[in-house]
């Protein structure tokens, strides 16, 4: 055990020393090999979805803080500046507030509907944090079919949303949820679609993959770079994602000006405060995937030599890209119904469809160009 | 790599008590008064309890708008089940691999045209 290793990739290093400490300690109590393998995997498994589930409501916390100071200061205003130092305890006393509120359900609910549409709408987001990749060899599970997990997790949000707005007898919570539906559904597509353009640059769905094929140069071989695909189909997919979590220019289901609060006008307290938390994670999650898809995730200088480096850059990138969502908030007006309907199916869909033939013929004229060159020098 | 799915089965179970949890803490410590007047439906000032049932209802009439998008999107997102494949299949390259995909691009193109002539993207 040497100290470089220690430093340079404390989590795996640590990971490790864990498992082979179990292994040994059940092998000296005599347990039976295969005993010890289910064991093991019980163990560390528990330990990593422990400490994904904390991580993940503590960022969400402090990117509530990040909206909150971000937007104030674009709108000439200080934010939240009175609990803790530059307001930072803020987020926990929000948790508290949220906690110790009324839950009021309205009489005419639907009451099991009621109930269960928040933690429908936070179980896929939750389960999205298994496949994302943190660092160089730090996403709980290497799926090879990574990236259409967390696409088909990001498209079960629906089921969620629409609960919401059926459950609450309310015309405003069922306009809300109808139009949630209807946006999610449209925007989906180009979202989907543009993801596309990076498989087959990357010729893998495995986000781990995907991140290892961005190496280039002092890692910097980002997909993003590609010209003149990527920035197109990173700026498609920002767009088609931030309308799939309902975020501002795109946030219509919950336009306060004609729809109250949208789906969730009828939630209060800690149902309310799950609504708020998905949102959040759900912002995180799309960055987070943007940022491995087009930004190259944890690839980064110097990764390879201390791959505690691919931490801080996956999440710099992250954050830097959280930072652009905020910015639309901070500046852009909300659109109309039928402008978000016509730039869905007339503008991105067919953009999204002609990328893609585009990126595949560009492809192949590469690769035959290039057998035909190899081909005149031998 | 069915350890991977076990660990995705764990994680399931995970997310599944992981927003119950604060409910369930919220439970105990949140205090419960219910009032005639809180737990009406929300309106906007105007009282529905004299109103004629058929107001009262949440059923308000939507637009067929909704299920014209909700038909395409099956039909675009049955696509993209065909096109994932295709993508990461670019070791297979050739000029079938291309003009097999323009071509299956192009029929959609044709479904998204022809519902776009027929005005059924209008948002009326």
């Amino acid at each position: 055990m040497d100290i470089w290793t220690l430093i340079t990739d404390p989590f795996v290093t640590i990971y490790n020393l864990l498992r082979s400490g179990i292994i040994g300690l059940l092998a000296s109590l005599g347990v039976p090999p295969d005993w010890i393998a289910l064991i093991v995997f019980l163990i560390m498994g528990i330990i990593v979805v422990t400490a994904i589930l904390i991580v993940a409501p503590v960022m969400m916390m402090y990117m509530t803080w990040l909206e909150r100071k971000l937007v104030a200061r674009m709108q000439d205003r200080v934010g939240p500046n009175r609990v803790g130092p530059f307001g930072l305890l803020q987020p926990i006393a929000d948790m508290i507030k949220f906690l110790t509120k009324e839950d009021i359900v309205p009489e005419g609910v639907d009451k099991p509907v009621h109930l269960l549409a928040p933690i429908v709408v936070v179980i896929p987001v939750i389960l999205s944090f298994s496949v994302i990749q943190f660092g160089v060899g730090m996403g709980a599970v290497d799926l090879n079919l990574g990236l259409l997990f967390l696409l088909a997790m990001g498209s079960m949000a629906t089921i969620g949303v629409f609960m919401a707005g059926f459950g609450s007898h309310n015309k405003f919570a069922m306009i809300g949820g109808m139009r949630a539906a209807a946006q999610i559904i449209s925007y989906e597509i180009p979202q989907i679609l543009s993801v596309v353009v990076v498989v087959l640059l990357a010729g893998s769905i495995s986000l781990n993959g995907i991140i290892e094929k961005q190496s280039g140069l002092f890692g910097l071989g980002w997909y993003f770079f590609y010209l003149p695909v990527g920035p197109i189909a990173f700026f498609i997919f920002l767009l088609a994602a931030t309308a799939e979590i309902n975020r501002v220019p795109f946030d219509l289901p919950e336009a306060e000006s004609e729809l109250v609060a949208g789906y969730h006008t009828e939630y209060s307290g800690m149902k309310f405060g799950l609504f708020y938390l998905a949102e959040f994670l759900n912002t995180f999650i799309i960055s987070a995937i943007a940022a491995s898809l087009f930004f190259g995730g944890w690839q980064g200088p110097f990764v390879q030599q201390i791959p505690a480096l691919g931490i801080a850059y996956f999440f710099g990138k992250t954050i830097i890209l959280i930072g652009i969502q905020l910015w639309f908030r901070g500046s852009l007006p909300r659109i109309r119904v039928d402008q978000l309907m016509n730039f869905g199916w007339k503008r991105l869909v067919p953009a999204t469809l002609a990328l893609i033939l585009f990126t595949a013929a560009f492809l192949w004229a590469y690769r035959v160009l290039n057998q035909f060159l190899t081909g005149l020098g031998g | 790599m069915l350890e991977r799915y076990a660990l995705i089965g764990l994680f399931a179970f995970a997310a599944i008590t992981f927003p119950i949890l604060p409910l369930v803490l919220a439970f105990l410590f949140r205090p419960k008064k219910p009032t005639r007047l809180k737990q009406s439906t929300y309106e906007c000032g105007i009282e529905i309890q004299n109103e004629a049932p058929e107001a009262q209802s949440i059923w308000v009439q939507f637009r067929v708008q909704y299920y014209i998008y909700a038909i395409l999107f099956v039909v675009f997102d049955i696509e993209v089940v065909f096109v994932y494949p295709w993508a990461v299949a670019t070791n297979q390259m050739s000029l079938f691999w291309l003009l097999e995909m323009a071509v299956f691009i192009l029929i959609l193109v044709g479904a998204l045209a022809y519902a776009w002539r027929k005005n059924l993207l209008e948002w009326v």
